[in-house]
């Protein structure tokens, strides 16, 4: 016997209106009578329905996982099972997409394959955490999806205190403005650290995501532990006569208006035969001027990156951003990528041993101070790291002799590197 | 059955995929080697490498928690109009590659006849970054999906246009902790009691010095309450964050009345002119108004039109409104200015006016 559809009145209302529903492609899940997971997303809309009516959630955690990771499956078990038992189970999969999100049509078919037979027919691309998102499996079919997900060659994202699954933008993939190769550091960092992702024992989750410049598409000085953000240190590249065009089309006071004062270190000026004056040591990359004269204005040659530690939501101390740790690195060899993933391993570990339970990198920065994260990563102190000096006198200072004599020889050291 | 049968699979440990199996030959031929960008029509980017070649992207918006119909119909568009890779944007919008620009219009045409908004380059409306809510999380105040899909009917416009003066990223939460990220405008739960404790289930469910010490004002105290081990909170003390559910649910933060929705503006992730920023409280108190969420999307697109009328080209919200003065836009988006507005947590004092620059 067909299992019948619960009312939902109020999720109708949402089938409605120009953007794609999420609802109309529930609704047709559940209508697909022959397949195993029709009568789950029917309990599904009930259940959501309920939600929509009573204003609740109506999930609660639990322990599932597959054999020999242990994290990686949002477990969820409804709380109103009684009413709604097909979908009492309702887990989620949280997977890996490949470096930068491509796919081709054969391996989203596959996916779907797969999820039509084990699991509720919903997946999401991509869930806040980066992962695709495979929702809606009961306790029994999260192994057998995963060994067929595994199989296609993709693994199992990080869930709770564990590292987590990273992102990267699109980068060299199909951006002017890439400064490193995102989906190479990207892969190198986290497939060096699967252990930590698939077993979890840090104090609290960790974060990586990877931008190939300051535009910051996926967002990582907000939202990752370790942001890596492209960059460039030597002079920005003009093209002087594609500056001439923009100004010709675009006219002079929109160029003065919308690039030159719109410049925040007042780095640009336009020349009176409508060229670009650039002062490079003033710049700070912040891309704008390259956005806007596109064709114009490129990265300079002398590529690498900047890395940010510490960002983060609100719980529990606030909103946190991610402070410069790593002004520069140079991420073009293979000895450059080891130098990185041998940093974040000095990262990783230092959480691992220092943070409180459930306490982020950032806070913990914030509990110990900077200067003594530094000491223990064993980085020089940079005037990069800072957006201005200390503006209060409470600190003792009787060993400043020796700090500055520290100050000369890192000086005296990053010159004998760049002869 | 052998005992070796009889255990379960040990997992291929992977890693992240790479990326060049699945990606666009056109993409995997010229990386690293890309020049410029121009923009043909909104919706549709022009990559140009140092090479000379081209590559077109149509972005389209998704409902991101796709069935597979949906995913299948979208891989049938991408085998039929384009040539059968696609990836997907930060937010959620899928996006096609096509090496001649004669592909370009038919398979615009195609997605808008299938449903799929061709839109979210430049300077328009993307898709709003969002969580779960109560379709899949377990201590949500409120829908995801459904908060999304109103906002962006009322927004549709704004997606396949580009006539913003810049970017505009829009993020929701469906708890205070905020999953959707910081966004030019965010919307999200603000609770408005402190929990409900339900004492017969504290013990055995909350691990409760954990819970005492993710408390950010410390008004969590543990108390024995008719004879049973359980947590106390001092409700003059709480700050009603909800920062306490998720590793106690008997302390109950939501309900149908007093969860409410705040919307926060000026958040930014870009290094583009100003540094990064975090978003700013406008508006709370909003009802959790489900299926449609009306009250929330006439204060959206309140400061969305305020915004579009009144900034200048490249300014995002936050800039825009660095420049008016806060004075100006709550005038402008008719909304009260309180003394919830004044950042009195700690370290708020940095978000007070210092000076005597003053917007008359």
């Amino acid at each position: 016997m067909t299992k019948k559809d619960h009312d939902t009145p109020l999720l109708d209302e949402l089938k409605e209106g120009p953007w794609p529903s999420f609802v109309n492609g529930l609704k047709r899940l559940s209508q697909d009578e022959d397949q195993q997971y029709s009568g789950q997303v029917k309990d599904l809309l009930g259940q959501l329905e309920h939600s929509y009516e009573t204003r609740r959630g109506y999930w609660k955690g639990g322990t599932v996982s597959v054999f020999g990771y242990g994290g990686g499956v949002i477990p969820r078990f409804s709380e109103v099972a009684e009413k709604f038992p097909e979908s009492s189970e309702f887990h989620t999969l949280r997977i890996m997409p490949p470096a930068g999100n491509h796919y081709d049509t054969n391996t989203l078919r596959k996916m779907c394959d797969i999820w039509e037979e084990h699991g509720s027919g919903l997946i999401a691309f991509h869930g806040q955490s980066g992962d695709i998102m495979f929702q809606g499996c009961s306790t029994d079919q999260v192994q057998p999806a995963f060994d067929k997900i595994n199989e296609m060659g993709f693994d199992m994202g990080g869930a709770g205190p564990a590292l987590r699954t990273a992102m990267s933008c699109v980068g060299q993939a199909r951006c002017e403005m890439s400064c490193f190769d995102e989906q190479r550091a990207h892969r190198t960092i986290i497939n060096e650290f699967l252990d930590e992702m698939h077993r979890p024992a840090l104090p609290y989750k960790m974060k990586f995501k990877f931008s190939g410049c300051p535009n910051d598409c996926v967002n990582a000085i907000h939202r990752a532990d370790f942001a890596v953000l492209g960059t460039w240190r030597d002079d920005m590249k003009v093209n002087q006569d594609e500056v001439k065009k923009y100004v010709a089309e675009a006219g002079r006071k929109y160029t003065i208006d919308n690039v030159i004062t719109r410049c925040p270190t007042n780095a640009l000026s336009l020349n009176d035969d409508d060229t670009l004056d650039v002062d490079n040591k003033s710049c700070v990359r912040c891309m704008h001027c390259l956005n806007v004269m596109n064709k114009a204005l490129s990265p300079g040659d002398d590529k690498g990156i900047t890395v940010l530690i510490g960002g983060k939501r609100s719980l529990k101390i606030g909103d946190q951003m991610g402070s410069v740790i790593k002004p520069f690195m140079k991420l073009d060899t293979d000895e450059d990528f080891a130098a990185l993933t041998e940093f974040a391993e000095e990262v990783i570990d230092f959480f691992a041993e220092n943070a409180l339970e459930h306490e982020r990198i950032g806070e913990t920065i914030d509990r110990i101070g900077l200067s003594n994260f530094l000491d223990a990563l064993d980085v020089d102190v940079d005037p990069n790291m800072i957006a201005q000096p200390r503006t209060n006198s409470y600190v003792r200072m009787d060993d400043w002799d020796e700090q500055a004599e520290k100050w000369e020889e890192i000086k005296s050291q990053s010159a004998d590197a760049a002869e | 059955m052998s005992e070796a049968d009889a255990m379960p699979r040990r997992p291929d440990e992977h890693g992240v995929p790479d990326p060049f199996p699945f990606m666009h030959p056109v993409l995997k031929a010229n990386f690293g080697n890309w020049d410029y960008h121009d923009r043909p029509r909104p919706g549709v980017l022009r990559h140009v490498s140092k090479d000379g070649v081209e590559v077109w992207t149509v972005r389209a918006g998704t409902q991101r928690q796709m069935d597979i119909h949906t995913i299948r119909k979208l891989c049938d568009i991408g085998d039929e109009f384009a040539e059968g890779h696609v990836r997907f944007t930060t937010r959620s919008n899928i996006e096609y590659m096509v090496s001649t620009v004669d592909k370009v219009d038919p398979l615009v045409a195609k997605l808008q006849a299938e449903g799929f908004p061709v839109g979210g380059t430049g300077n328009s409306v993307s898709m709003i970054s969002h969580t779960q809510g109560w379709l899949h999380c377990d201590i949500p105040g409120t829908d995801a999906s459904g908060v999304v899909k109103s906002l962006m009917d009322m927004m549709y416009e704004e997606f396949i246009n580009e006539d913003m003066p810049n970017r505009v990223r829009i993020t929701t939460s469906c708890c205070q902790i905020n999953c959707g990220g910081q966004g030019d405008i965010a919307i999200n739960v603000q609770y408005t009691k402190p929990p409900v404790i339900n004492h017969d289930l504290v013990a055995n469910v909350c691990e409760r010095p954990a819970v005492v010490a993710r408390c950010p004002v410390a008004a969590i105290r543990p108390a024995m309450v008719n004879g049973k081990a359980s947590l106390e909170v001092d409700e003059k003390k709480c700050v009603c964050c909800g920062a306490c559910y998720p590793p106690c649910p008997p302390m109950q933060i939501n309900s149908d009345e007093s969860t409410k929705i705040a919307v926060w503006v000026g958040g930014k992730h870009s290094n583009a002119r100003s540094k990064p920023t975090f978003h700013k409280l406008v508006v709370s108190n909003l009802p959790n108004n489900a299926p449609r969420w009306p009250e929330v999307a006439e204060v959206v697109r309140k400061i969305l039109m305020a915004y579009k009328e009144d900034a200048k080209d490249w300014e995002r919200i936050g800039e825009w409104i660095d420049r008016i003065g806060w004075p100006r836009f709550f005038e402008m988006t008719e909304t009260p200015f309180t003394r919830h507005h004044i950042d009195d947590y700690r370290g708020g004092r940095r978000n007070l006016n210092t000076s005597a620059h003053i917007h008359f």
